[in-house]
């Protein structure tokens, strides 16, 4: 319990490590809506060579990324089995009973396999394996600063994240504390119906909450005490700097976008969907 | 010592908290301390004798019901009234340290943590990227400047907590309970910088302590007792008097309680002696003369 690590961060030192957090998330925003944009086969051969050069460029091995795949495999078997049995239209290409698969289903299946795939892979290689959790969080900060002239609390949204991401693993450890002071006392956790085993962690539930509440109260003091005041007039110690390589991951992003669309207009050879 | 000008003045300053079924529980009656520039303070007392409530009044975090306090003899804090600007002037030179070193860092990164200070006050990036390797030299951590907060000791935890205080540049640290949930090796540690402090800074140190040897190291104890100063002085004034000590149920040190038993037993011995060695030394010394022991 002790050595888990947040999100799925894969230490490395390529381009897209280094890379502003910031340019990554625009990165990341560009790249989705390209994949949903493409309609073509021609579309989606750019897309998945354009994505293959960016997981070669962030050095996270194939395998790594797979990984994250299969626990999203469920969804992907019942998105897949939703298009293909749902589907009506296009050619009447096999039929058993009340099962009917149309040509149409099954293009549309390929296509929605592909979609997720390709989201998964590219939001992975982006942002959550080459950016650490808080580094996202500065980024996301640094981005949406505009809108705090909408009153929009962007400062306390960031520094919420923080605070929430350095206390997981201390509140993961109490867990651990507090579950094995149960158990010594004879407390059952693993046995039982759903229900008897939800009502074990009652348990465990209230004294953790307990302490959380401790513990944001002393922390307010012990931020208090270091003059934190909201973030009018804060500073920060590292500083955001987009470099030419920021600019060239982004522009690379909205060449694959502006191509996605390019493509579905002028070049409508295999075009799979409407 | 006594002739430095005080940099914290407390002048009849009472607080008192509401309890749970609505009685008035005071905390401080009507106390009044002086504390020098660059002194080395440490305030005892039980449970409920009102040190944290000290520790929050010097801080600001709380402001005193009566009486007034006063930072380099300007008036910061009295009943009522509290100017911003001057209560973020006050917490930057007077620092605090907790006690859950888990509770007071709160980045996620070493290195962070200690700029969360400067930031807070706006100093420019550049600068604080000096201030916090400083800090973080200043008490032995930098080698740790990039870790993750919670994989650390208890005792290095309180480090990166005196090095985020530290990149404040602050002329006073107050230390409230800020050994007390260390194993002992932690508590070496971190005496050992609060030492350093406020001898090669000239840091003015206020720590509060349940632990006599660490109360031991200071300049002056003051004892608080029902919210009331109930003594004041050097270790060896305070250790010297075991039978007020005792009056109040606090423990003098091992040694001084050794030698104090001892005296009682007709040993001549002289009194408020609390280092091991100068213990025995006098021990030995009292023995030779009193012709008990020979060479």
């Amino acid at each position: 319990m002790r050595d888990i690590t947040l999100g799925q961060y894969y230490p490395g030192n390529s381009v897209l490590h280094r890379a502003d957090p910031r340019a990554k998330l625009v990165c990341a925003i560009l790249y989705i809506a390209a994949v949903f944009m493409c309609r073509s086969a021609l579309a989606f051969i750019v897309i998945i060579a354009a994505t293959a050069v960016s997981i070669a460029l962030s050095g996270i091995p194939l395998r790594v990324l797979l990984r994250s795949m299969k626990s999203l495999i469920f969804i992907i078997i019942f998105t897949a089995f939703i298009n293909l049995f749902l589907t009506t239209s296009g050619e009447l290409l096999f039929r058993f009973y009340f099962i009917k698969i149309y040509s149409k289903g099954i293009i549309n299946t390929i296509v929605m396999i592909l979609r997720i795939t390709l989201l998964i892979a590219g939001s992975g290689v982006f942002l959550t394996y080459t950016t650490t959790p808080i580094a996202l969080t500065d980024g996301l900060e640094q981005l949406l600063a505009p809108l705090r002239k909408l009153r929009l609390p962007v400062h306390e949204f960031s520094m919420m994240m923080t605070i929430a991401l350095r206390f997981i693993p201390t509140l993961v450890e109490e867990t651990d504390k507090i579950m094995n002071a149960q158990k010594a006392r004879g407390a059952d956790f693993g046995t039982g119906s759903l229900l008897s085993r939800a009502r074990a962690l009652l348990p465990i539930l209230i004294p953790l909450f307990i302490a959380a509440f401790r513990r944001a109260d002393e922390l307010a003091i012990a931020m208090e005490c270091r003059c934190y005041h909201g973030g009018e007039g804060r500073t920060r110690m590292n500083v955001l700097h987009l470099r030419t390589p920021d600019f060239a991951i982004m522009a690379f992003c909205v060449i694959l976008c502006i191509a996605a669309a390019l493509i579905n207009t002028y070049i409508p050879i295999f075009t799979l969907i409407g | 010592m006594s002739a430095k000008k005080p940099i914290i003045e407390i002048k009849n300053v009472s607080y008192s908290y509401e309890s749970i079924d609505g009685r008035r529980i005071s905390a401080l009656d009507g106390i009044s301390l002086s504390i020098e520039r660059g002194s080395f303070v440490a305030v005892l007392g039980h449970n409920g004798s009102g040190k944290s409530t000290l520790a929050k009044l010097l801080n600001m975090i709380l402001t005193p019901e009566k009486g007034e306090i006063y930072f380099d003899g300007e008036r910061v804090s009295g009943p009522g009234d509290i100017d911003e600007n001057v209560m973020y002037a006050v917490r930057r030179r007077v620092g605090m340290v907790h006690q859950n070193p888990d509770n007071q860092i709160v980045a996620t990164i070493v290195e962070e943590d200690v700029a969360f200070g400067p930031e807070n006050l706006g100093i420019p990036p550049q600068e604080i990227r000096d201030r916090v390797d400083a800090a973080l030299a200043a008490v032995g951590m930098t080698e740790y400047a990039r870790h993750a907060p919670h994989r650390l000791s208890g005792g290095q935890k309180q480090r990166v907590a005196i090095a985020g205080i530290l990149a404040m540049m602050p002329e006073c640290i107050i230390f409230d309970e800020s050994t007390a949930m260390l194993d002992p090796s932690g508590r070496a540690e971190v005496m050992e910088i609060i030492k350093k402090l406020n001898k090669e800074r000239n840091i003015t140190i206020i720590l509060i302590t349940h632990d006599m040897m660490e109360a031991a190291m200071a300049d002056r104890i003051v004892i608080l007792n029902d919210g009331r100063v109930y003594a004041d002085g050097t270790p060896q004034e305070i250790f010297s008097q075991v039978d007020r000590m005792r009056a109040i149920k606090l423990d003098v040190p091992e040694t001084t309680a050794f030698m104090y038993e001892l005296s009682s037993l007709g040993l001549t011995l002289p009194r408020g002696v609390f280092n091991v060695r100068e213990c025995a030394e006098a021990v030995a010394a009292a023995l030779f003369a009193a012709g008990k022991v020979r060479v």
